[in-house]
């Protein structure tokens, strides 16, 4: 193994990082200035918020930074002694348990805290829980908690399922209207959602350009390179920061820079990541030359079929054709694609405790795709947030061995 | 004769094989492998080199495996237990095999093809049962060492089921079987046949069923419930608990020969 490998970073990170310090700064000054906060859930509503003049807060991207900084796992505790079960979404239940402990990496960033929500919205299409986790907020704060409960395990996104998603979205105008004190303005609307497409079509360019062989980019990368496509869907900054991305990469691949030096295998990530051991499986798959080269869930934030021209329909499109409300034989033809399209040689699926709904090992769809596409699977147990579910050792053991059986072949 | 080496820092003991380049067992030591894996892998080294009158000059090429493969400073190479348990077993029945290797703190099950390229393998999810130190805290409950299990279990004549995931929760379920007034040989074989489901649902038992490790070498029984269990004559290659080492030793010459 090479023990010199080393992670290239990206020099666009610096502009991700004032980006992202200028969002967090809006977001911590919000209520000072006079602007109402809306919490939404990753996959929501976020370019009608946006319309109506919110300041947008997410709190999945909270938990993934504490997954990321560690803290997750001994503020979960918290919440479980609340009620919480240590076995439902580990987002929630660290989120709820910081919130508890007044402790969160947002307070390095300058916030005092969480910013409090004025209104909370959220979208059932990744889960349950997300509901059940904007509710305790709401019965906290005395705010309202209103959202889309999207039909999930569909097959085919019909005009019947995008009528009804439509319909409860435009239903959620008028209680948000009188929150934020102002109407509606459905051209501002329509400016809002060709920018998040925008944003999306670039974010594409982004993970596509990992087709490329060897690839410029790493899932890894794509983890922290996301964030703009999450909380800043919608605004000309998210926009402007992945023009400058997309040129890097495309300056990488004529150049022929790999992010994994000397890559001789190529991956598919299938699941959540582990957020607070990104940084050590990132160092492992670089001794070992492979690159993680594509993933469902950085894939999870390309919507291609928002329309500025049909905002309502179009987002309720998007919204309900994302791959963790999708059927199992969607999900399945949608990996076998993906597996072909970005020449890999292996499928990783990451089996999260406490996120049944991102996890797709547990009913044979690993075999399925092994017997479809001939190519080997390894399914590693852990976590997204909870590092007390993951054992370090059996799944550095078991990556290690995976690649020796790829590299048989 | 130049020799090759294969050593196996396991979490209970370290095993160690040297081998010449007919593939022939030269020597071989097994020792606890304390809390100092480096010094634990020195010591095995001198122990068998002492004992077989060899000197480490003659050692060609050396791989480490197991928990502790990274901390052996003498080792040329290093390979998963999953890939020298594989090779290991591989060598002494040379067709389509299922290994089951049941180590102190993990099981394995490990399919490999007729020319012993690996198709697939699992290890266990994050309890420990279905493993040695299941076993352990059995003996521990009932207040017996660990090696009077199996012949105990030998003598058992009803079967008593514990059927829980978790090591903890089947230590409770015992105490449950002592106070019902069942046996102690009997809740042992329980115990057994326990270890046994767990492999069951690791994953489907294709070829021949080769069992592994240093549970197999101690209890014999066990691959007699395997077979019992899955349906499948269960075979153990010689010398059990070292086949990590030696498929370590066997790829060692291997990576000397230049062969894949």
């Amino acid at each position: 193994m090479a023990a010199t490998a080393e992670r290239k970073d990206f020099a666009a990170n610096k502009q991700m990082r004032a980006v992202m310090g200028k969002y967090f700064t809006e977001l911590g000054q919000g209520a000072a200035e006079g602007k109402k906060t809306a919490w939404c859930t990753s996959v929501g509503p976020a370019e009608l918020l946006r319309a109506l003049g919110f300041n947008v807060y997410f709190p999945e991207n909270h938990g993934a930074m504490l997954g990321a900084s560690k803290m997750a796992t001994d503020v979960i505790p918290l919440a479980n002694a609340q009620g919480f079960s240590p076995d439902i979404c580990s987002y929630l239940t660290s989120d709820i348990g910081s919130f508890l402990k007044n402790e969160t990496p947002l307070q390095k960033m300058g916030l005092a805290g969480v910013p409090k929500a004025d209104v909370l919205v959220f979208n059932t299409n990744q889960c349950r829980d997300v509901k059940d986790w904007f509710q305790w907020y709401a019965r906290h704060w005395n705010v309202p908690c209103i959202g889309i409960h999207t039909p999930r395990g569909t097959s085919e996104v019909d005009d019947a399922l995008v009528d009804y998603v439509a319909k409860e979205t435009e239903t959620l105008v008028e209680p948000l209207e009188q929150v934020a004190g102002t109407k509606l303005d459905i051209d501002r609307l329509r400016e809002v959602v060709d920018l998040s497409k925008q944003c999306t079509l670039l974010w594409k360019q982004v993970l596509k350009s990992a087709t490329h062989v060897p690839s410029p980019i790493t899932f890894f990368d794509g983890t922290i390179q996301m964030g703009p496509a999450v909380v800043l869907r919608g605004s000309q900054d998210a926009v402007d920061y992945y023009r400058v991305l997309v040129d890097e990469l495309n300056q990488r691949i004529t150049q022929g820079v790999a992010a994994v030096e000397g890559e001789r295998l190529r991956i598919y990530w299938e699941g959540m990541p582990i957020w607070g051991k990104l940084r050590d499986l990132s160092s492992q798959f670089l001794q070992l030359r492979t690159c993680v080269v594509a993933s469902t869930y950085c894939n999870s934030w390309i919507f291609d079929d928002l329309d500025p021209a049909d905002p309502f329909r179009s987002m309720a499109r998007a919204y309900s054709s994302i791959f963790i409300c999708r059927s199992d034989d969607f999900k399945e033809a949608y990996i076998e694609r993906m597996a072909r399209e970005y020449q890999i040689d292996g499928i990783l699926y990451h089996d999260a405790k406490t996120c049944p709904n991102n996890s797709n090992s547990r009913y044979e769809l690993p075999l399925r795709l092994r017997e479809k596409l001939g190519k080997p699977f390894l399914t590693i147990n852990g976590d997204l947030n909870d590092l007390r579910l993951y054992s370090e050792e059996q799944a550095r053991t078991n990556i290690e061995a995976f690649a020796e059986q790829l590299m048989q072949v | 004769m130049p020799y090759y080496c294969g050593v196996d820092i396991g979490a209970s003991s370290v095993k160690l094989v040297v081998i010449d380049e007919h593939q022939h067992l030269v020597a071989r030591a097994i020792r606890r492998s304390g809390i100092d894996y480096a010094q634990s892998a020195d010591r095995c080294l001198d122990e068998a080199l002492t004992k077989y009158g060899l000197d480490r000059g003659g050692i060609r090429r050396a791989l480490s495996t197991g928990y502790g493969r990274n901390n052996v400073r003498w080792a040329d190479d290093v390979a998963t237990e999953i890939a020298c348990h594989g090779t290991g077993a591989f060598f002494h029945f040379r067709q389509p095999i299922t290994v089951i290797d049941i180590g102190a703190q993990d099981c394995k099950l490990i399919r490999l093809d007729a020319q012993g390229r690996r198709i697939e393998f699992k290890m266990n999810r994050k309890c420990a049962a279905g493993t040695g130190a299941f076993l352990e805290e059995i003996a521990l409950r009932l207040d017996l060492p660990i090696g009077e299990l199996n012949g105990l279990a030998e003598q058992s004549t009803k079967e008593v089921t514990l059927g829980s995931f978790c090591t903890v929760f089947t230590a409770t379920e015992i105490l449950a079987k002592i106070r019902a007034g069942e046996r102690v040989e009997d809740i042992v074989k329980g115990a057994f046949r326990a270890v046994i489901k767990r492999i069951e649902e690791m994953g489907a038992i294709d070829g021949t069923l080769v069992m592994t490790g240093g549970v197999v070498a101690h209890n014999p029984m066990l691959p007699r419930l395997a077979s019992e269990t899955l349906g499948k004559s269960a075979q153990v290659p010689p010398d059990p608990q070292c086949i990590g080492a030696f498929g370590a030793a066997l790829m060692a010459l291997e990576k000397t020969n230049g062969t894949p």
